[in-house]
């Protein structure tokens, strides 16, 4: 079953740019999806039409059986709420603690205490940061910052998690730790979309791999049929 | 229950906030603090020149004289005429008697040729004193009483009363305008404080949209925050308002330079003015803040 269905949808900026032409794709449930392609061919315009930080011009975006591109922007938030977002710069509140940062996703749900208590603390353990929940994201190093925000993006537990180059600010080791996390998340049945220019880390994850080029899907590799040397001459 | 959990939640984190970005917060209220200090001294002044020209205007006498040969019926049916007019605060009675003796009291000249007069050589004439209800009315309530049977002449001050009418309405209206204009003036530069310490805080607005909350979810914390900034940027304002108005009071003996200028008693006059300070503070407060986070909003 697909979670999100994008049909003919074109993204244009005011500028005039063209970032997606007529892009149709389907992403199942469950799945673990890269998605690659040079600076500037649209991967990031893709995603952020997916939680509505951008609004197609045209086309149809289905995300969970919410009509993404018809959401008024004062009602974005509930596709927010359904869906997990990590950022490179991890985007965590300084001034509040790893837990306060966790919970704030679940506090403007107005749940109870107790349960964000709980929820915050097996968030916490899952990336293995439930010993720092008292510290400040400063005193973190990178990896565990991002961490805090893969925590903060999963503890409402949404079926889809969106990752626009989580580790692009890591070094290779924190890097696999990050994936180690997410892959651990994709097997409790999260679907994942993850935005990266690191090769590295999709020969070896060998996942499903969109490549874009200038707005449009120039390959589309089934699990583990990605080929580095294709994507290199491609580009 | 969810809402009331919503709401104490946002109360809290609104006031930690406060000091969680104390020196931006340090800045908003030592703005309001400054600025409503101005309210407070131009709201004092305005009031009190305001009850100046009250008591003036209130001491403002319309003397009806009556006829020489008026008899006790007549003076009856005058003040029961007087009586039935729509403008009257209060009416006394002086009789002749009691003017010349006041007269002759006050000067020794006016004894010595007073003194040799009867009553029937006494050119002096029984009067009511009147009191008006509206002073700007005077003139027509001087007319009307001057067509009541016995009453000979009827003296008000016309014209220096017409005068000192329409200064003081100048300046009530001036102290009106002022007062607003610096409400305003508050405002507008309470409000820019909130707006350039909130746009620091453009990332926090950001990550609250990302995790799902809904403008409403953020607004309330910001204007809570805004209401905190109004209540905590009011207090030096209200104390030294309070305590320095009382010292102000005490130091001029209730008047200022003669007995003529009487200030406003303190109570309840501080209190007043307190709580339309801490009024104005949080209103401008929420406003400033609820303004300053709106540009944030993709609404």
């Amino acid at each position: 079953m697909d979670i999100i269905r994008m049909t003919n949808v074109k993204k244009q900026y005011k500028t005039g740019v063209t970032a997606i032409h007529d892009l149709s794709i389907n992403f199942e449930k469950g799945d673990f999806v890269f998605i690659i392609g040079a600076t500037g061919c649209g991967k990031s315009t893709l995603i952020k039409m997916i939680y509505r930080e951008e609004k197609p011009t045209s086309g149809k975006i289905n995300v969970g059986g919410i009509d993404v591109a018809k959401l008024r922007n004062s009602k974005v938030y509930k596709i927010r709420r359904k869906i997990g977002v990590v950022f490179q710069d991890f985007k965590l509140l300084n001034k509040s603690t790893v837990y306060e940062n966790v919970a704030f996703a679940l506090d403007v749900l107005g749940l109870p205490r107790d349960e964000i208590h709980t929820k915050v603390l097996k968030a916490l353990e899952l990336v293995g940061l439930k010993h720092k929940a008292s510290s400040y994201p400063t005193q973190l190093s990178g990896g565990e910052q991002q961490r805090v925000a893969i925590a903060r993006s999963i503890v409402n537990g949404p079926k889809l998690l969106i990752c626009d180059e989580p580790t692009g600010n890591l070094d290779e080791i924190t890097s696999m730790e990050i994936m180690n996390v997410l892959e651990e998340i994709n097997k409790m049945g999260t679907t994942i979309l993850m935005v990266t220019h690191d090769t590295e880390i999709v020969n070896k994850m060998k996942k499903r791999v969109v490549l874009l080029d200038a707005g449009r899907i120039l390959k589309d590799f089934e699990k583990g049929t990605y080929n580095h040397e294709v994507v290199k001459n491609i580009k | 229950m969810k809402l009331l959990r919503i709401l104490s939640r946002n109360i809290r984190d609104s006031f930690k906030s406060v000091f969680r970005n104390f020196s931006l917060s340090l800045a908003s209220i030592s703005c309001i603090t400054i600025t409503l200090i101005v309210v407070s001294i131009s709201i004092i002044l305005s009031y009190n020149v305001n009850n100046f020209a009250e008591l003036v205007e209130k001491d403002v006498t319309i003397v009806s004289f009556l006829n020489v040969d008026i008899t006790e019926e007549g003076r009856q049916t005058v003040l029961a005429e007087i009586n039935k007019l729509d403008n009257i605060e209060s009416v006394t009675f002086e009789s002749k008697t009691e003017i010349a003796n006041e007269m002759m009291e006050s000067s020794e000249v006016f004894a010595n040729i007073m003194g040799s007069w009867t009553e029937n050589e006494s050119p002096i004439q029984d009067t009511f004193l009147v009191k008006v209800k509206d002073i700007e009315l005077i003139g027509e309530t001087a007319n009307q009483l001057k067509k009541i049977e016995n009453v000979q002449i009827v003296k008000y001050g016309e014209g220096m009363v017409e005068q000192l009418i329409s200064i003081f309405d100048l300046i009530r209206k001036i102290g009106i305008v002022t007062v607003a204009a610096l409400i305003i003036v508050t405002a507008f530069l309470i409000t820019n404080t909130i707006k350039i310490t909130i746009f620091s805080r453009k990332r926090e607005i950001e990550i609250m949209r990302l995790v799902g909350a809904s403008n409403l979810n953020i607004k309330i914390p910001f204007i809570f925050e805004g209401l905190f900034l109004g209540i905590i940027g009011s207090i030096i304002p209200v104390v030294a308002t309070t305590y320095g108005y009382v010292a102000l009071y005490e130091n001029f003996k209730g008047q200022l330079f003669s007995p003529f200028i009487k200030l406003i008693e303190p109570q309840p006059f501080i209190y007043y003015i307190s709580g339309a300070l801490i009024v104005i503070g949080v209103l401008v407060g929420m406003y400033g803040s609820l303004k300053a986070v709106r540009k944030h909003l993709k609404i």
